[in-house]
């Protein structure tokens, strides 16, 4: 059993980082995330483990440098909030084209533009379909408590280098800011230099002697390679989404409506549910936990198991509900709701929605 | 002496440098990318350092500068070249890591990267190919394109303001040369800073020194970027021969880009 403790969420994430043996983060300062690189350069991490922490002169630069230690066959992080993720998606574009490990953060804020500093989780679209250029997706880990912001730095560097991609970390101002108990893992060694050229043939960190010289790239002006290497992109996205979807289902056997909520938007749901329950409805909880890939088919069973609603709960004008959509294909009916610009909904709010929305007084 | 003769090993005088792979360059005749990419390779070579060093290529003319040098290459984001190299270089720092970038790349869309990462003082050596013009999209105005001087955006010549008449003198239009170079020797970060050229062999023999510096520096140093800029051509975009190229880079480039250090074991070199 790790260390228990009382933490921020964007703290634990910085922790997590250092704990799992991460060699660098690079960052810029952004409200509601600062205290990711504060915390890291308070830590001193180059004396505890050799990890590497910079403040870079800009997101834009934050995400090259980590498209370069990532290419080297690094383990690599970054984070950032709303506006500050726009400006990275060039990099992750590139990360994502040149098949580049990475894990990167997301704290959410409102928007659009400088929008406002509370918690939102109107960034759902810019992370799960792209936001960058072309045909490419990132694994979207979306936590709901600050123990799950400590355990997805360790599931993300796995994914990220196991699919070799970027791996997001999608939370928001309230999962970063607000306190709660987290048990700590045990620190782990960084990987010796010869650890990753043995591990990582494709990295680029010195050519062996008479072997090939290795490029990180996305360019091809060769249509037919790059048609290929499209091909293969999606191939290796089918794979991902064939095997790391991931949820949690609560209350949801018997459950006639449900919500679909991830994050913050969860944990009020999970209450909802508790007082629907205390009022007789049969409602439930499914709670996505990979954003990308989606947990699609988990719908569709509910709807197989007698499910006759979904309720997607947001901090958005609707965005998820798009995916909720997909997988319900018209058989059953699925709403949005959601309060924006950093009000955050209540359970009683929440559930009220869900009686007149889906159910129907 | 016969042709037989010639090409026996024993009568070698000169060979490609090993660290430059047998792909022929993409580069147009007459354009100095090619011997800058020699000299680089043979710097390298020379040096021993093949199999530790790991290259960094822009976007510009110079994308593909990875197919040609045979040690491991990252290509860059359009002027994200030194935030790359940083990357790299934090967390190998026993590599040797380079960045290759041009006029449009580095002074212009990475113009912050290009300052923090000189002022930051990372361990690396970053080459700087002026042309003063976008030579891969098809000669638009580079940052470094001299005043007068026309391109396909400025097709009546770069304005720094507006010319008289109309009563628009004095407007501000295309700005003015860039001098990223003496810009950037005067962080405190700049080890060493060097304006050179590759238009004749002299003048090659000179960058290869320079480069050669460069380089040396980074090898024996923890910290400091070692900047060298070469003023080059661009003879199919300028719409010239490369002969009469090279005439007008010495006659118009070198009176605003004046060859020579500029900066050498951190300090300024007096004028």
């Amino acid at each position: 059993m790790g260390e228990l403790k009382l933490m921020k969420g964007n703290e634990a994430l910085a922790e997590a980082a250092i704990r799992y043996g991460a060699d660098a983060y690079f960052g810029y300062p952004i409200t509601p995330q600062s205290e990711v690189i504060e915390y890291l350069s308070e830590q001193n991490p180059y004396e505890r483990t050799g990890m590497v922490v910079l403040q870079a002169e800009s997101e834009l630069a934050a995400i090259n440098m980590v498209y370069g230690a990532g290419a080297s066959g690094k383990r690599v992080m970054t984070s950032s909030s709303s506006p500050g993720v726009c400006l990275k998606q060039e990099g992750l574009a590139y990360i994502a084209g040149a098949e580049v490990p990475c894990v990167f953060a997301d704290v959410v804020r409102g928007g659009p533009g400088l929008g406002t500093i509370q918690p939102s989780q109107a960034d759902y679209f810019q992370n799960t379909k792209g936001g960058g250029n072309g045909d490419y997706r990132n694994i979207v880990l979306a936590p709901a408590s600050v123990q799950e912001m400590c355990d997805f730095v360790a599931l993300g560097f796995d994914l990220a280098f196991k699919y070799r991609m970027a791996a997001c970390i999608l939370s928001d101002g309230a999962i970063g800011q607000m306190m709660e108990k987290v048990v700590l893992p045990e620190q782990k060694a960084r990987m010796t230099d010869e650890e990753i050229k043995a591990k990582y043939p494709w990295a680029i960190n010195g050519r062996k002697n008479g072997t090939q010289h290795r490029i990180i790239t996305s360019l091809d002006l060769d249509s037919a390679k790059m048609e290929e290497h499209n091909m293969n992109l999606q191939k290796k996205y089918k794979e991902v989404e064939a095997n790391e979807v991931r949820y949690e289902m609560i209350d949801c056997d018997d459950a006639e409506y449900v919500f679909v909520a991830y994050g913050s938007s969860a944990r009020i749901a999970q209450k909802s549910v508790q007082l629907g329950r205390a009022a007789g409805l049969k409602v439930g909880l499914l709670r996505p936990i990979t954003l990308w890939p989606y947990p699609s088919k988990a719908i569709e069973s509910l709807i197989d198991k007698g499910v006759k609603g979904f309720l997607s709960v947001e901090l958005s004008c609707g965005q998820m509900i798009e995916d909720v959509r997909l997988a319900c294909n018209g058989r059953v009916k699925a709403e949005h709701y959601g309060r924006v610009g950093g009000i955050i909904h209540t359970p009683e709010e929440v559930l009220e929605a869900m009686k007149k929305q889906i159910i129907g007084e | 002496m016969t042709v037989q003769d010639i090409i026996k090993p024993e009568n070698l005088v000169y060979e490609k440098s090993k660290l430059l792979t047998n792909k022929p360059f993409h580069y147009c005749p007459g354009c100095g990318h090619g011997t800058v990419h020699r000299i680089i390779a043979e710097v390298l070579e020379e040096l021993g350092v093949g199999d530790r060093t790991i290259g960094v290529s822009p976007v510009g003319c110079a994308v593909m500068a990875y197919d040609y040098f045979d040690v491991d290459f990252a290509e860059a984001a359009h002027g994200r070249a030194p935030a790359v190299a940083t990357g790299i270089k934090r967390v190998w720092p026993d590599k040797v890591v380079f960045s290759y970038q041009g006029d449009g790349d580095l002074a212009a869309i990475g113009t912050c990267e290009t300052i923090h990462t000189c002022n930051r003082g990372e361990n690396i050596t970053m080459i700087f190919v002026n042309n003063g013009i976008y030579g891969m999209t098809g000669g638009q105005m580079a940052p470094t394109t001299l005043e007068g001087m026309k391109t396909a955006t400025t097709p009546y010549g770069r304005k720094a303001t507006l010319p008289a008449g109309a009563g628009f003198d004095g407007i501000p239009n295309n700005g003015y040369p860039l001098h990223i170079t003496e810009l950037i020797a005067r962080l405190p970060g700049t080890k060493y800073v060097t304006r050179q050229a590759v238009y004749d062999p002299a003048h090659v023999r000179n960058a290869k020194k320079a480069i050669r510096k460069a380089f040396e520096n980074q090898i024996n140093g923890k910290s400091g970027v070692n900047f060298v800029e070469i003023v080059s051509n661009c003879n199919s975009n300028w719409k010239m021969e490369p002969v009469a190229a090279n005439k007008w880079l010495v006659e118009n480039m070198l009176p605003e880009y004046p060859l020579g250090d500029i900066k050498v074991d951190g300090k300024l070199v007096e004028k």
